[in-house]
């Protein structure tokens, strides 16, 4: 990174000595959602986490370090809000992470072409009283719609450093940390310039005073905690009745003042004047010069259009799945050729234990690479793609009312798609979604959504061994079966579906150097969840398979597999290994009968092998991921439904497709 | 029932009807649509659209038919609202039965007075639609908030005042209109998420688009776009700005 001239973690450092006096300090960034902040977090640290033009994407904190003139700087990735309420995971964790861990410097980054509402939010940081630098990013999108802000007047309106960024292209990047660092290292006292009026002021005021004088253990500044009582915040609230109930009567009764003066509630009053202040500011510092409709406004129009907008919906929707199918079936013809030198040295015969390991170790990982490079990358690219140009935004609006019919709002679109690639991180990503029941729910339908691990069997035992039309005819049957247990469970678990409140960012072209980062950083953590777990695994059935464990068990499976779903007796061992990672399915199947596996399964075999296995279990790593979100119970429940659906769907096609075929 | 009493009830049915076909219709009200859903003969309901608009209730037209004005919209908003609370009242309370309700409703709406308007509204948690879906027009005292309401209950209605201009959800605004915000129906979480983003009372609204089905309304505000979901957009509610063409189209006639 010579053109920002900043190092990051693991270089050495060059324009400064190891004997730096000063500690290492700590730059977090903030600010609403898809304004760039992961972006610069990445330019920053060189740790690529991910980013998306859709609303809310980083919702745990993300870690680096970068070092810059002989300080090791910690920097942090803070998820993107719009307010410090605590309605959401996400604004939790930016406050608490802001007012506890208090961070030296909080750069603030904002959307240069939404400026008032962006600056809604900085006079909330400023109430934090945290030592601020504001960024301004993406001025090459504002520009383009004729926005020009100014620096030098912002600043002054706000008294706190500020800064222009295009956050893509590296630009005023090192002038951002410069500034950071002069406003960590000689912290100034950040002006209040939020007063509200006099009679809300003054109320403030006499409530700081008395929590002062009750001296609460809470780690927030005085006047912050009498703002957000006032402001009627459930949490601060809820902490101070523990300590002295008596604040919160006192508050009550000048909140109520407050409402008789203004005919408005109080937190509407100190809305209205944020905004009323962030507006002064905003329309002080830019510049509208001119007023022609840009493109992306126009294709806006088309992607939302009630006729057309759908088109381009299904287009996307179906479009990434065909492409993941066409491209990976492609590639993985390829990579297959090349690794067909490869055979596996039969255990029974060589008996050793490094024959065993090493099947199983190389085997895995030619599994490993045959199936994610083909399947997996080529889907994430185009994901990430269709996440940065914010085309998934207009999907997941014009999907709203259909999402609603399983209880969701258009933004779980947005998981479940992200399920097409791999369960673990969509479910992980359900943290987008307001309540529990609706994580809830998006992640039981995500269970069902047709991952990588899905597509390598349907096209497997289906494309190649029935036909091209059976296996898409089984993409669309996973579609409905995602719809009718989303409807099942909506019923099951009744409750208010919260309503869709979503920022519709301006559709741009997304850059390719962001997309390639993004598509590695996933492709990377799905390698580490799922390498592990191949190599083990498939040594393990080699193991399992020598040691002659294997036949007892089908046997003991027989009734539910033969008699019930009409498959071969060792189906049983399938579906025990399958249920690490469902390609084992696949692989172990090759290892019984070889590569043409049309000698041991007919077409309705195959296709009623390829449903149950699609829909069994989840794999163990979303089982383990369901656990960890949801509980023990809610995994189990979830577990249980897709085990049954299996059995039930599965069933019914062992009988009926024999007059098909 | 003295004849004055019972000419305020029969404007007030006229102007009810003329409310719900014109929402449904977006055009002027014929006399025989009008007729047929009284049931009264064309001929006496064309007296009575002359009357009513040498009153300033509507603008009639023999030709086109008739249009709310904006006094006529304040009537016939108030009076539909009274009608479907009171729908809602005895659905959800009284568990009467579905065939009797609304004629019920009908008889009762006349003589309901504001503070139980309000004390209805608020034992029925601020319903935003009737049993069978239609939606409940906000209420014209000079709230903010329901919150607010909720908050101000010592106070009666004629303390608190009402508002003079019309209020309509930004669901119904057309394309290009602008509306200033002036109400938000829905608990203190939705309101606050709505503040949050911007949509405070006083911002200035307006609609880009209307997704078909039931969708959401994306919505311009403060030089941001958002999408609301229509539970939500509904309950936004907006005073129009700057309709010139206003009176000869009547109160109802955007979108
Ligand atoms: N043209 C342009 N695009 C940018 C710039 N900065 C960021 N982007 C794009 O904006 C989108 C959002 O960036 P992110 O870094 O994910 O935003 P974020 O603030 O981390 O978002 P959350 O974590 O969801 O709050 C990405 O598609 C970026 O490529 C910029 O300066 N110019
Ligand atoms: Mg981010
Ligand atoms: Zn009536
Ligand atoms: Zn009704």
């Amino acid at each position: 990174m010579a053109k920002s001239g900043f190092k990051k973690e693991k270089g050495t450092d060059f324009d400064g000595s190891f004997s730096s006096s000063k500690d290492d300090f700590t730059i977090a960034l903030s600010g609403n959602a898809k304004v760039g902040k992961s972006v610069i977090f990445n330019q920053l640290s060189g740790s690529n986490q991910i980013v998306g033009n859709w609303p809310g994407k980083t919702v745990e904190k993300a870690q680096g370090k970068l070092y810059f003139q002989g300080q090791k700087i910690h920097v942090i990735d803070l998820p993107g809000i719009y307010s410090f309420s605590t309605f959401s995971m996400e604004e939790i964790v930016s406050r608490e992470y802001i007012a506890h861990e208090k961070p030296d410097v909080v750069i603030n980054v904002l959307d240069a072409s939404v400026l008032e509402r962006n600056l809604f939010f900085t006079l909330q940081l400023m109430e934090m009283e945290v030592p601020l630098v504001v960024c301004i990013n993406q001025v090459d999108i504002a520009r383009q719609k004729g926005i020009i802000i100014d620096e030098k007047k912002l600043e002054k309106a706000l008294g706190v450093p500020v800064v222009s960024t295009v956050a893509v292209r590296g630009e005023g990047l090192r002038k951002l940390i410069e500034k950071a660092v002069k406003a960590a290292d000689n912290p100034k006292k950040i002006p209040e310039i939020i007063k509200y009026g006099g009679e809300v002021e003054k109320r403030i005021q006499n409530l700081s005073e008395m929590i002062k004088s009750k001296k609460t253990s809470l780690n927030y500044s005085n006047r912050w905690m009498a703002i957000k009582i006032l402001e009627n915040d459930p949490e601060i609230i809820k902490n101070i009745k523990n300590e002295s109930p008596e604040i919160i009567s006192y508050a009550n009764q000048l909140a109520y003042e407050i409402e008789k003066i203004h005919q408005e509630p109080s937190f509407a009053v100190m809305a209205s004047e944020r905004y009323t202040l962030a507006n002064l500011i905003a329309s002080g510092a830019q510049v509208q010069t001119k007023i022609d409709i840009p493109f992306s406004e126009r294709l806006d129009k088309i992607l939302t259009h009630p006729v057309l907008g759908y088109f381009t919906s299904a287009l996307v929707i179906i479009g990434l799945l065909l492409w993941t199918f066409t491209i990976g079936d492609f590639l993985e013809g390829i990579l297959s050729n090349a690794f067909s030198f490869f055979q596996p040295v039969d255990p029974q015969f060589s008996g050793a234990i490094t024959a065993i390991l090493w099947n199983g170790a190389f085997g895995g990982i030619v599994a490993g690479v045959t199936l994610i490079i083909p399947f997996v990358i080529p889907f994430y690219l185009m994901l990430s793609y269709i996440e940065n140009s914010g085309l998934l935004t207009r999907v997941a609006f014009m999907m709203d009312s259909f999402m609603h019919k399983i209880g969701l709002h258009g933004k779980a679109l947005i998981p479940l798609i992200l399920g097409y690639g791999c369960n673990v991180p969509a479910i992980d990503s359900t943290r987008i979604l307001e309540t529990r029941r609706e994580r809830l729910l998006a992640a039981f339908a995500i269970t069902f959504a047709p991952c990588a691990a899905r597509t390598i069997l349907i096209l497997g035992l289906v494309a190649i061994f029935v036909n091209i039309w059976w296996a898409l005819a089984l993409y669309v049957l996973d579609l409905i079966i995602i719809f009718i247990m989303g409807r099942i469970a909506l019923k099951a678990t009744p409750g208010e579906s919260t309503g869709l409140i979503m920022e519709m960012h301006t559709l741009k072209l997304p850059s390719f150097s962001v997309i390639l980062k993004q598509t590695w950083a996933r492709t990377k953590s799905l390698i580490y969840l799922v390498f592990p777990i191949y190599i083990v695994g498939s040594a393990l059935i080699q193991a399992f398979y020598a040691m002659g464990v294997l036949e007892p068990v089908s046997n003991f499976m027989a009734p539910l597999t033969v008699g019930w779903l009409g498959l071969p007796v060792f189906a049983g061992v399938l579906l025990i290994v399958g249920a690490v990672r469902k390609e084992f399915i696949l692989l172990t199947l090759v290892s019984f009968v070889g590569t043409d596996l049309s000698l041991a399964l007919n077409p309705t075999q195959f296709i009623v092998l390829a449903i149950v296995g699609m829909l069994y279990l989840p794999c163990f790593s979303t089982i383990a991921i369901l656990i960890k979100e949801f509980g023990w119970k809610a995994a189990s429940v979830i577990t249980g439904a897709n085990f049954t659906t299996a059995l039930v769907v599965g069933g019914l096609f062992a009988k009926i497709l024999p007059y098909f075929l | 029932m003295s004849d004055n009493e019972s000419l305020s009830e029969n404007i007030e049915e006229y102007l009810e009807v003329i409310y719900k076909v014109s929402l449904e219709e977006k055009k002027p009200v014929t006399t025989s649509n009008i007729s047929k859903n009284l049931n009264i003969a064309p001929g006496s309901v064309t007296q009575m659209l002359k009357k009513l608009d040498k009153r300033g209730y509507v603008h009639y037209s023999p030709y086109k038919g008739a249009v709310l004005t904006e006094k006529g919209l304040k009537v016939a908003s108030k009076v539909t609202r009274k009608h479907r609370l009171l729908e809602r009242f005895l659905n959800d309370i009284l568990k009467l039965k579905k065939d009797k309700i609304h004629s019920e409703a009908c008889q009762m709406e006349h003589t309901l007075s504001d503070d139980a308007e309000r004390a209805l509204c608020q034992l029925l948690e601020q319903p935003d639609q009737c049993p069978d879906e239609a939606p409940i027009p906000a209420c014209d005292f000079k709230f903010d908030t329901c919150e607010e309401c909720l908050e101000r209950k010592h106070e009666d209605v004629e303390e608190i005042g009402s508002r003079d201009e019309n209020l309509i959800s930004i669901i119904s605004l057309g394309e290009n209109e602008v509306g200033r915000v002036s109400f938000i129906r829905g608990d203190y979480k939705v309101i606050r998420r709505l503040m949050d983003m911007g949509i405070t009372i006083g911002a200035m609204v307006s609609v880009i688009k209307l997704a078909p089905f039931k969708g959401p309304v994306e919505v311009s505000v403060r030089g941001s776009k958002l999408a609301l979901g229509r539970d939500i957009a509904k309950n936004v509610f907006v005073e129009l700005i700057d309709c010139e063409s206003k009176d000869e189209d009547g109160a109802l006639a955007h979108g």
